[in-house]
C-alpha cells in the first residue's frame, strides 16, 4: 500500500496519479453486449409502464428495451433520443433510483428493477460511438431563435428548433457548452469528457451556433434578443450561492462546492488540485453529496457533511447518500454551522450547533460542537439571480425567486420563452431541464409557423 | 423412500433415465461416464452395416434457438449415424455391457430397408449380450435421404415389415422409435405393434430450420453457406412429445404397448409427466448436451422427492395415471365456467395480463381503476381462458377460480349446472345426440 505523509491544510497531490486516476474512474463501468442482453431479458414490457410514467421525457423505456434485446441498439437509441436528445448524459446522471428504476415493477417484485439507466447508457453510447445522426433539419423557415445558456434546456431546445428548421444563435457565458453537464457533476459520472462528446453530437444537426463569453445582462440584454430574434428561450440556470450567513465565512479556505466541482472537472491534472486535510461539506443536495465524495477521492483524510435537517429531509438520494458514506464521508444530521473558526484568516475548524423542530420551525438547540477542519465547502442551493433580466423594459413575473413559466415553458413576456434551473418548475435535474427545452422548443414552433398566440395570460392566471 | 428402479419389456435399470441413442452415447468413453454419473442406461448411438462408415460434415452440426438469458430451448442437429467403425462399437459395447451389468444398454440400428440387411447385423448386435435393441426409423435428416430413418418410420407398412423381421432373427426385445413427421402417430405405432414390437420409443427429432442467418442469407447451422433441415430436440419439442405419447397410450389398437417417452425431457418433472402419460420411462439427449451428465442427480432425487411426497412407491403407481384423462375435445365439460382472479397482494402491476386480455382477448381485466393504476377481472366479460395466467410474470398471482355449482356466471346471465354435458349433447350440435347416457369417461381420480 502506499503510505504517504499526510499534511496539514490544503494542500496538492495527497494522493498518486494512479490511485487518482483509479478514484476517479467510471462510476459505474458501462455494460458490454452481454450485460446488457442479459439485463435487457429482464424487463416484463409492461403496459403502460410506470418506468415511462415516471421519466420527466417520457421514453418509451420499455420498447429501447426490447431493442436491445433484439440486438437492435441503434433503434434502441432512437428511441431514447426521439424524446430526449441528453439520453447519453442522462443515463449517467439521472437519479434513476427516485425516478424510472423506483417504480419498475421488478423493484416491486423482487427490490431489484431493471438497470434502466444502465441500458439507457448502453444504446446511447452506441449509437453516439457511431455517430449516428437520427435527425436532419426540415427546410429553413428563416426565423431566427436565440437561447441563452448552452446547458441541457438550452440545447434540448436548440436541437428541437433546428430539427424544424429555425436558426439558433446560443449565448453562452462560459468558455465550454454543456452547462452543469460540463461544470457541475462529478467527474466519475461524466468521464472521458462525455459532456463535449454529447455536445457535439447535438451540434450534428447543423443550424446551431453557439457564442461564447457572452452572458445576459453584462454583454446584452433581453430587450436586445426580442427585437434582433424571433424568438428567444432563457436556459441560463442559477448563476448564484447561497451564501451560509454564518461568522467568519470569509476566511480563506471557505469555497463554495459549485465551484469546486468545477475546478475538478476543469483540472487536467487532479493531483494539482489543494484540498484540506480534513473538510466539511455544509448542505443536504447532489451537490454536497458530489463535493464531499469528491474531496475524499482527492485524498482529503475527514470529510463530513453537516446537514442541518434529518436523513429523510435530504434533497439527495438515499443511494447518493450511501455513495457518501461507502465512500468514508460522515453524515451528520441535523446541525446547522454556527461560526466558521480561523487563525491568520485560515480556516481552522466549524462550529456547529444542534437542531431541532419546535412547532414547525427548526431551531438551534444551543448546543454546540467544534470540528477541526482544513477547508468548508458550502452547499446550499443555488438562487437565481434576476438582475440580468434587467433592461428589458418590461417586467418579467417571477414565482418563487424564479422565472414563471407555463406548462409549455413561455414566460409572462411575449416570444421568451424559458426552462431549466432557472424557472419555477425547475427540478434540479437534467432530465427535466431537457424536458422543459424540447417542450418549449415545440411551442416556440408552433407560434412561428403557425402564429399560435402567445398567452400573456399567464399574468392573469396566477 | 420411493423405488425408482425400471422394469421396461423386461430390461432392468436402477432408474427410468436413459440417454437417447444420440452424440452422448457415442462411445464407451461417453457411456462410462454416463453410467458414472448415475444413468440408468442409454440406447448406444445408432450403429449402421458393416462396411465403410458414414461421414458427417465438417462443419457446424448443431443450430439452436434461445430463451431469456440464453437459456436453450430447442436445438437441431444434421450428425448422422455412428460414424466408427462397427466391429469397434461392438467390441465397446460388449465391454462396458460387461462392467456395468445393472445397467441398460440397447443398440440402435440403422440398416437399409432389405432383409438381409438386417438378418446380418442382429446376430453381431445380440453376441455383445446388450439389453435390447432399438429400430432407428426415426431421423429426418440425412440418412432418410437414403431410404433410411424417418423414411421408413413415414410408411406404416415398412415399419411392420422390418420389425417382423428383427422379431424374426433375433430373441432380443425389439422397440421400435419413431418419428413424429407425419401426420397421425397412431399409424406408425399400430404398424410397430402389428409387426411385433415388443415397445416404441418417441419421439424422434423434427424437421426443422433454427434460423436463417440474415448477412448470408444462408439458413443455420449453416455449411459453407448452405443448410439442411435438421432433427429438432429439446425443450421446445415436449408439448408434440407429450401428446404423441398420450395417443399412443389411449389408442384402441396400441393402449398397452411399452412406450419409452422422448422429447425435450430436462428434469425430473418433465420425466414424470411422460411416465404419468403412459412412459414406462425416458429417454433424454439435448438436457445432458447442454448441462452434462450430472443433471441425472437432480432427476432421480426429484423424481423420489415427489413419489414420497405424493405416497407414490413404485413407478408402476406413476405409470399411466394420467392417461385415462386425455380425451377428445367433444367429451370436455362445457358446465366447467372458471373466472380468472389475480391476487391482488401479489399482482406487481406490469400490466400484462390487461394489455394481453385487451388487445388480444375478451376486453376482460381493467387497467385503471378511479384512476390508480388496478388490475383487476371483469367477471361479465371473462371466458376463463387463461391467457392472463400464462402471460403473467408472476407465478401464482392468477388463479383460474372454478364457479361452483348453483352461482351464475356473470358473462352468460346463466347459473351453473351441477351435471356433465359435453358438446355430443350441446343443442348448437347439428349432430347432437339425444340426451341418452353418453359414453362418458371417467376422469382416472
Amino acid at each position: 500500500m502506499n503510505v504517504r505523509l499526510s499534511k496539514g491544510g490544503i494542500v496538492g497531490a495527497r494522493l498518486s496519479p494512479t490511485q487518482l486516476a483509479e478514484n476517479f474512474a467510471d462510476l459505474h463501468p458501462p455494460f458490454d453486449r452481454h450485460e446488457a442482453l442479459v439485463e435487457s431479458d429482464r424487463c416484463y414490457f409492461c403496459y403502460d409502464a410506470p418506468c415511462m410514467q415516471a421519466c420527466p421525457t417520457s421514453i418509451d423505456i420499455p420498447l429501447f428495451i426490447r431493442e436491445i434485446s433484439t440486438g437492435n441498439a441503434i433503434g434502441a437509441a432512437k428511441t431514447i433520443f426521439d424524446q430526449n436528445i441528453m439520453g447519453g448524459m442522462c443515463a449517467r446522471v439521472c437519479p434513476t433510483e427516485t425516478l424510472c428504476e423506483e417504480v419498475c415493477v421488478r423493484e416491486i417484485a423482487e427490490g431489484k428493477p431493471v438497470k434502466i439507466g444502465m441500458l439507457q447508457r448502453y444504446a446511447t453510447d452506441t449509437a453516439m460511438a457511431q455517430n449516428k445522426q437520427f435527425y436532419s433539419r426540415e427546410a429553413s423557415t428563416g426565423k431566427r431563435v436565440a437561447v441563452v445558456g448552452a446547458g441541457p434546456a438550452g440545447l434540448a431546445a436548440a436541437h428541437r428548433l433546428s430539427m424544424h428548421g429555425h436558426n439558433v444563435t446560443i449565448f453562452e457565458a462560459r468558455p465550454k457548452a454543456g452547462g452543469l453537464n460540463e461544470y457541475g457533476i462529478a467527474t466519475y459520472k461524466s468521464t472521458n469528457d462525455f459532456a463535449q462528446a454529447e455536445v457535439d453530437y447535438i451540434l450534428g444537426i447543423g443550424g446551431i451556433e453557439i457564442k461564447h463569453d457572452r452572458m445576459l445582462g453584462r454583454d446584452f440584454s433581453l430587450s436586445e434578443l426580442t427585437a434582433d430574434f424571433d424568438a428567444v428561450f432563457l436556459g441560463m440556470g442559477l448563476a448564484g450561492v447561497n451564501a451560509l450567513r454564518t461568522e467568519g465565512e470569509d476566511a480563506t479556505g471557505t469555497e463554495n462546492a459549485v465551484d469546486f466541482i468545477a475546478a475538478l472537472r476543469q483540472a487536467e491534472d487532479k493531483a494539482a488540485l489543494p484540498i484540506g486535510r480534513r473538510v466539511v461539506v455544509i448542505g443536504g443536495g447532489m451537490t454536497a453529496i458530489d463535493a464531499a465524495i469528491q474531496a475524499k477521492l482527492l485524498g482529503a483524510e475527514e470529510v463530513t457533511i453537516s446537514y442541518r435537517r434529518g436523513k429523510e429531509q435530504m434533497n439527495a438520494s438515499g443511494y447518493e447518500q450511501d455513495l457518501a458514506t461507502a465512500n468514508g464521508v460522515v453524515i451528520r444530521h441535523w446541525v446547522a454551522p454556527k461560526r466558521v473558526l480561523s487563525e491568520g484568516g485560515k480556516v481552522t475548524g466549524i462550529e456547529l450547533e444542534h437542531t431541532t423542530i419546535e412547532g414547525d420551525r427548526l431551531v438551534g438547540t444551543g448546543e454546540t460542537m467544534v470540528i477541526e477542519v482544513d477547508q468548508v465547502f458550502r452547499a446550499i442551493g443555488q438562487s437565481f439571480r434576476p438582475k440580468v433580466l434587467n433592461g428589458s423594459g418590461e417586467a418579467t413575473a417571477f414565482e418563487g425567486g424564479k422565472i414563471r413559466v407555463d406548462a409549455e415553458g413561455r414566460t409572462s413576456l411575449p416570444n421568451v420563452w424559458a426552462g431549466g434551473d432557472c424557472v419555477s418548475l425547475g427540478e434540479d435535474l437534467t432530465v427535466s431541464a431537457t424536458a422543459q427545452g424540447r417542450d418549449a422548443a415545440e411551442s416556440i414552433h408552433r407560434m412561428l409557423t403557425q402564429g399560435e398566440a402567445v398567452a400573456p395570460a399567464m399574468l392573469e392566471r396566477v | 423412500m420411493a423405488d425408482i428402479r425400471n422394469n421396461f419389456i423386461g430390461i432392468k435399470s436402477p432408474n427410468p433415465f436413459w440417454l437417447a441413442s444420440a452424440p452422448p452415447t457415442d462411445k464407451a468413453y461417453n457411456v462410462v461416464r454416463a453410467f458414472q454419473a448415475g444413468w440408468g442406461g442409454v440406447v448406444w448411438k445408432t450403429l449402421g452395416e458393416e462396411g465403410p462408415p458414414v461421414v458427417n460434415v465438417n462443419g457446424p452440426r448443431y443450430g439452436a434457438i434461445w430463451g431469456a438469458d440464453r437459456r436453450l430451448l430447442g436445438l437441431n442437429n444434421i450428425e448422422l449415424i455412428t460414424d466408427r467403425n462397427l466391429q469397434l462399437n461392438l467390441q465397446e459395447m460388449k465391454q462396458v455391457k460387461k462392467d456395468w451389468p445393472d445397467r441398460a444398454i440397447i443398440a440402435s440400428i440403422m440398416v437399409p430397408c432389405e432383409e438381409e440387411a438386417w438378418k446380418a447385423i442382429l446376430p453381431l448386435v445380440e453376441e455383445t449380450e446388450v439389453d435390447g435393441i432399438e429400430l432407428n426409423f426415426g431421423c429426418p435428416h440425412g440418412m432418410s435421404e437414403r431410404g433410411m430413418g424417418s423414411a421408413v418410420g413415414q410408411v406404416p407398412e415398412y415399419i411392420e415389415m422390418v420389425a417382423r423381421w428383427c422379431k424374426q432373427y433375433t430373441r432380443m426385445p425389439v422397440i421400435v422409435k419413431l418419428t413424429p413427421n407425419i401426420t397421425d402417430i397412431r399409424y406408425p405405432a399400430r404398424a410397430a405393434k402389428r409387426g411385433g414390437a415388443d415397445a416404441v420409443s418417441l419421439i424422434n427429432t423434427i424437421s426443422s430450420i433454427t434460423a436463417v442467418n440474415l448477412d448470408s442469407f444462408s439458413p443455420e447451422p449453416s455449411i459453407d453457406g448452405r443448410g439442411s433441415h435438421g432433427g429438432y430436440c429439446g425443450p421446445a419439442v415436449k408439448p408434440i412429445a407429450l401428446n404423441m405419447v398420450a395417443e399412443i397410450a389411449r389408442d384402441g389398437e396400441t393402449r398397452g404397448l411399452p412406450i419409452s417417452g422422448i422429447g425435450g425431457v430436462t428434469t425430473w418433472r418433465d420425466a414424470a409427466e411422460f411416465l404419468a402419460l403412459g412412459a414406462g420411462n425416458v429417454q433424454v439427449c439435448t438436457a445432458a448436451m447442454t448441462y452434462g451428465f450430472k443433471i441425472v442427480q437432480e432427476m432421480i432425487e426429484g423424481l423420489k422427492s415427489w413419489m414420497d411426497e405424493k405416497g407414490h412407491a413404485t413407478l408402476d403407481d406413476v405409470i399411466g395415471r394420467a392417461t385415462p384423462n386425455v380425451t377428445d375435445w367433444q367429451y370436455l365439460n362445457l358446465n366447467y365456467v372458471t373466472k380468472a382472479k389475480i391476487n391482488q397482494d401479489l399482482c406487481i402491476k406490469c400490466g400484462r395480463c390487461h394489455i394481453a386480455c385487451e388487445d388480444t382477448s375478451h376486453q376482460a381485466i381493467t387497467h385503471l381503476v378511479d384512476g390508480a393504476r388496478h388490475f383487476e377481472v371483469i367477471e361479465e366479460e371473462c371466458v376463463g381462458c387463461n391467457l392472463c395466467v400464462n402471460v403473467c410474470p408472476v407465478s401464482g398471482c392468477i388463479d383460474m377460480i372454478p364457479l361452483a355449482a348453483g352461482e351464475l356466471d356473470r358473462r352468460t346471465g346463466k347459473v351453473v349446472q351441477p351435471t356433465y354435458a359435453n358438446w355430443t349433447q350441446h343443442p348448437n350440435n347439428p349432430m347432437a345426440q339425444k340426451p341418452t347416457p353418453v359414453q362418458v369417461p371417467e376422469p382416472a381420480e
